[in-house]
């Protein structure tokens, strides 16, 4: 079945409400083509949303899916991933969502290492609010909660998830389509958490962090010679505040993904019409 | 009235009261005897005072009482704290040795027994088990034979090694043999044991064993007293059946981790108490909106805040039907006793996936830290049945398509239930959203389909009133003019109360409720009844209030929730038409 899946299969009927020229199109059709090109097809298919402009995608994409509250995606994820080690999850959500009122989660999630992917469609901004400073919003960047900028340092979210114990950190640019949905795929394919940060322009509310600033400062790793698989070399490229990359930060290419941790293998959907066999042995404990 | 024995012990919490009293309510358990335990604790890891108390008997017991037999007091404040339970005649074993209780005082009337604990268990092999002496000691006070207690000392120590064992007993019967040596008493106690075959268990390991019975496969939780013993139950256990349990960063975590288990057809349930229930209400609207079965516990101690962690309280009913924002439909259970504990467990499981919604399942405090002895046929797993609901497969699911061939998990139904396609499900592919959805679950601001999803998802409450039974349990005499109404965890100590009060002259009939939402209708219990009491642990009798609001007449309604405001002319127009439909009835 899936050989003949095409990414367009991974499209929804409902046309999105998102900006014309917004850097979440580019992001989304990355992942329908890495969720395509991977093998997998809309019913094995499991999307989690969060809330706000990228929290839409679950809407635009077609597959199972779950547009939840804002910031929960990850668990939600980690949930149906435990539940069904057989379905293909992947997680989208904003940079609002993943590293403000969800950074909790992240932090535990990276720990979890449950294979499935993340993907942050990060602008810099909060747009469907109509622009107030984000989690990642430059420290001078004005906007109408903070007039003369947010006077803090953005979050880095790759030192985040380093920190945290990750085993895929990558970073990639939406309208650089081909190599967004090449990054998308290696994580896809990790085996474990695959965290990719996407810079996703928001073309209404950052006049700053637009397609220009990053087609011209973008450095791509894989025209350098830094190795994923070297955790100090990550650390150099993480900590570069002068420079942007893209490509894969860091992979550990001896991940072991929580199922395999914990033993977690069955589908769980699959229940006896009665007790379990052998459930009386629990009652005989209490002897 | 059951002939009863009343026993504890305390001490500072890293004493090992615990396990100590365990083990005794263990021992009674394995001889025949029932069993009813509590627990006096602080919220803290040492010092302090905890206790661990055993009311036990031959007929059933099912509530503490004021008073105390034999005390095995490790501190002068174990005594200080148990005065008024205390009477003339009571025993209290104490370590004279001790610094601590070297000027201790035994209050007048009552029988101090002085055993070197310390020293004793030293001789055994370790001071360690100078609770085992004290235990031993009081073997002989209640004339209970000590078998008993080698049977409960193997349980608890077998992993550890026979040596250990054996060091125990032997330690036992240096307590035994030291208070028939020193003390030439006659003490009023026997306890004697019969042939039945007892299981011991809190309401907690119950709530645990109906899940996996009831096929639950996935937990997640974040650690809470005192509902923590549901997930230390389960860890280890489900496994066993092929589940999993997840220790999450937070209750906002756990509930979602559970949403998305339960997203993926397993069957899925979190636990926790009130500040907890705070935190999980965030996701209350979307798992009811987006028609998800859950089941989430609530193990209720006293708030509000952090109240009183450790201490009992049933304050959390208003919260669990009116909790979050919006209006969802929610069930909500309460089991009366700890067999209903996993009885209602299994129920809970059924109803959330038969009405797809999240149902709310009660206990409390006094449940989660009691152990009570049942015969093990209460737990019959063969009586267990498990209803998934209306799931589909790759073979029914095409009478469940719109016209353009998307599948349809909140289709409008007569009886308010959808179909269900677990992910895998070929053409099932569908989104879930806390937005409101038309039947396909895409987002719509639609206002006939809004009010269609609205009137849909109430439905559902409509159809389980009439499919299921609601009914309280009744005991008592039930030609009583005096109508007592109780919900959750005091059945129990009511129903002996019961008893108290027909040696007094007054009979009264009980309605132990166990069902909050939906309800039993007690409008014909109360009307018959002179006088109505409703019984629950807490300020405010929030209960009370709802069998108030439940007798009521009812007043008219005009109602609008398609998301659009009340107009003037139409507002006045809906008046006019709900009074003319109550003048027709």
């Amino acid at each position: 079945m899936s050989s003949d899946i095409r990414f367009t299969d991974f499209k929804s009927d409902k046309q999105p409400t998102w900006c014309p020229g917004c850097g979440d199109f580019g992001t989304m059709n990355g992942m329908m083509k890495a969720l395509a090109e991977t093998g997998n097809d809309p019913d094995n298919t499991f999307v989690v949303a969060g809330i706000g402009c990228s929290g839409k995608i679950g809407t635009y994409m077609h597959s199972y899916a779950l547009h939840g509250v804002h910031g929960r995606a990850l668990p939600v994820g980690t949930g149906v991933k435990m539940a069904r080690p057989d379905i293909e999850v992947m997680v989208a959500g904003g940079d609002g969502d993943g590293y403000s009122i969800g950074a909790g989660h992240f932090v535990h999630a990276v720990r979890r290492n449950v294979d499935m992917t993340y993907v942050v469609m990060d602008n810099r901004i909060y747009g469907l609010t109509k622009g107030q400073a984000s989690p990642t919003s430059r420290e001078d960047f004005e906007t109408s909660t903070s007039p003369e900028g947010p006077k803090q340092p953005p979050v880095n979210p790759h030192a985040l998830a380093l920190a945290s114990g990750a085993t895929f950190i990558a970073q990639s640019f939406s309208s650089d389509a081909l190599r967004h949905q090449e990054i998308i795929q290696k994580a896809v394919e990790h085996d474990g958490f695959g965290f990719v940060n996407v810079y996703s322009p928001c073309v209404t509310f950052n006049d700053v962090d637009t397609y220009d600033y990053f087609r011209d400062s973008l450095v791509d790793l894989k025209e350098t010679d830094h190795d994923p698989s070297d955790k100090q070399a990550a650390k150099e490229v993480i900590f570069d505040d002068d420079t942007e990359h893209q490509g894969i930060i860091y992979q550990d290419e001896e991940s072991v993904p929580y199922h395999e941790r914990h033993g977690v293998d069955e589908d769980m959907s699959v229940i006896p019409d009665g007790a379990p066999e052998g459930a009386t042995d629990l009652v005989r404990e209490f002897y | 009235m059951p002939a009863d024995f009343n026993w504890a012990v305390g001490g500072e919490a890293g004493d090992g009261i615990d396990s100590t009293g365990k083990i005794f309510a263990q021992a009674l358990s394995r001889a025949g005897r029932h069993v009813f335990t509590s627990k006096d604790f602080a919220s803290r890891i040492r010092g302090g005072y905890t206790a661990y108390k055993v009311r036990t008997s031959v007929d059933k017991v099912q509530s503490v009482v004021d008073r105390l037999d034999v005390l095995i007091a490790l501190t002068p404040r174990t005594i200080e704290e148990n005065l008024e339970e205390l009477h003339e005649g009571s025993v209290i074993i104490y370590d004279g040795e001790r610094t601590t209780m070297q000027d201790v005082e035994i209050p007048e009337g009552m029988i101090g027994i002085d055993v070197p604990l310390k020293r004793l268990a030293e001789e055994a092999g370790g001071a360690i088990m100078r609770n085992v002496v004290a235990l031993g000691a009081a073997c002989e006070v209640a004339e209970f034979p000590i078998e008993n207690l080698d049977s409960a000392l193997e349980k608890r120590f077998s992993d550890k090694g026979q040596k250990l064992v054996d060091n125990n007993k032997e330690a036992a019967r240096a307590g035994r043999s030291y208070v028939a040596d020193e003390y030439d008493h006659e003490f009023d106690y026997d306890l004697e044991t019969t042939d039945e075959d007892y299981v011991l268990l809190n309401g907690d390991e119950a709530i645990g064993m109906g899940a996996i019975a009831a096929g639950c496969r996935f937990y997640a939780g974040y650690p809470i007293t005192p509902a923590t013993d549901v997930m230390t139950y389960l860890t280890g256990r489900i496994e066993r059946y092929g589940g999993h349990v997840v220790q999450a960063e937070d209750e906002l975590s756990a509930i979602n981790m559970a949403l998305g288990a339960a997203r993926g057809g397993a069957r899925s349930m979190t636990a926790t108490s009130g500040p907890g229930i705070d935190l999980m209400t965030e996701t209350f609207g979307l798992i009811a909106t987006s028609e998800t079965p859950l089941v989430i516990c609530n193990v209720m101690r006293s708030g509000p805040s952090t109240g009183m962690p450790t201490k009992q309280e049933q304050g959390d009913l208003n919260q669990m039907l009116y909790g979050g924002h919006g209006e969802v439909p929610r069930f909500v259970l309460a089991p009366t006793t700890i067999a209903e504990c996993f009885w209602k467990t299994v129920e809970a499981f059924n109803l959330a996936e038969k009405y797809q919604l999240p149902v709310y399942l009660t206990a409390d405090l006094s449940m989660a830290v009691t152990e009570q002895t049942f015969t093990p046929d209460t737990f019959d797993m063969d009586e267990v049945e498990v209803d998934r609901g209306n799931v589909v497969d790759e073979t029914t699911i095409d009478d469940h398509m719109s016209e353009s061939g998307g599948f349809q998990p909140h289709e409008i139904t007569d009886d308010g239930i959808s179909p269900r396609a677990f992910p895998g499900t070929a053409d099932g592919a569908h989104m879930s959203t806390g937005l409101e959805h038309d039947e396909q679950g895409r987002r719509t601001e639609d206002t006939e389909m809004r009010v269609d999803q609205v009137d849909k998802r109430n439905r559902k409450v409509e159809t389980a009133r009439d499919r299921e039974d609601w009914s309280p349990r009744e005991f008592g005499d039930a030609d009583a003019d005096t109508l007592v109404i109780s919900w959750g965890s005091n059945e129990g100590a009511l129903a002996e109360a019961v008893e108290f009060l027909a040696d007094d002259g007054l009979d009264v009939r009980v309605l132990s409720v166990p069902y909050i939402f939906p309800r039993p209708d007690l409008t014909e219990d109360v009307e018959a009844a002179e006088n109505v009491v409703v019984v629950e642990c807490n300020e405010q009798g929030q209960f009370a209030d709802l069998v108030e609001h439940d007798v009521l007449e009812r007043v008219d309604r005009v109602n609008k929730y398609n998301g659009v405001r009340f107009k003037a002319d139409e507002l006045a127009d809906d008046i006019k038409a709900t009074l003319a439909e109550g003048v027709e009835a």
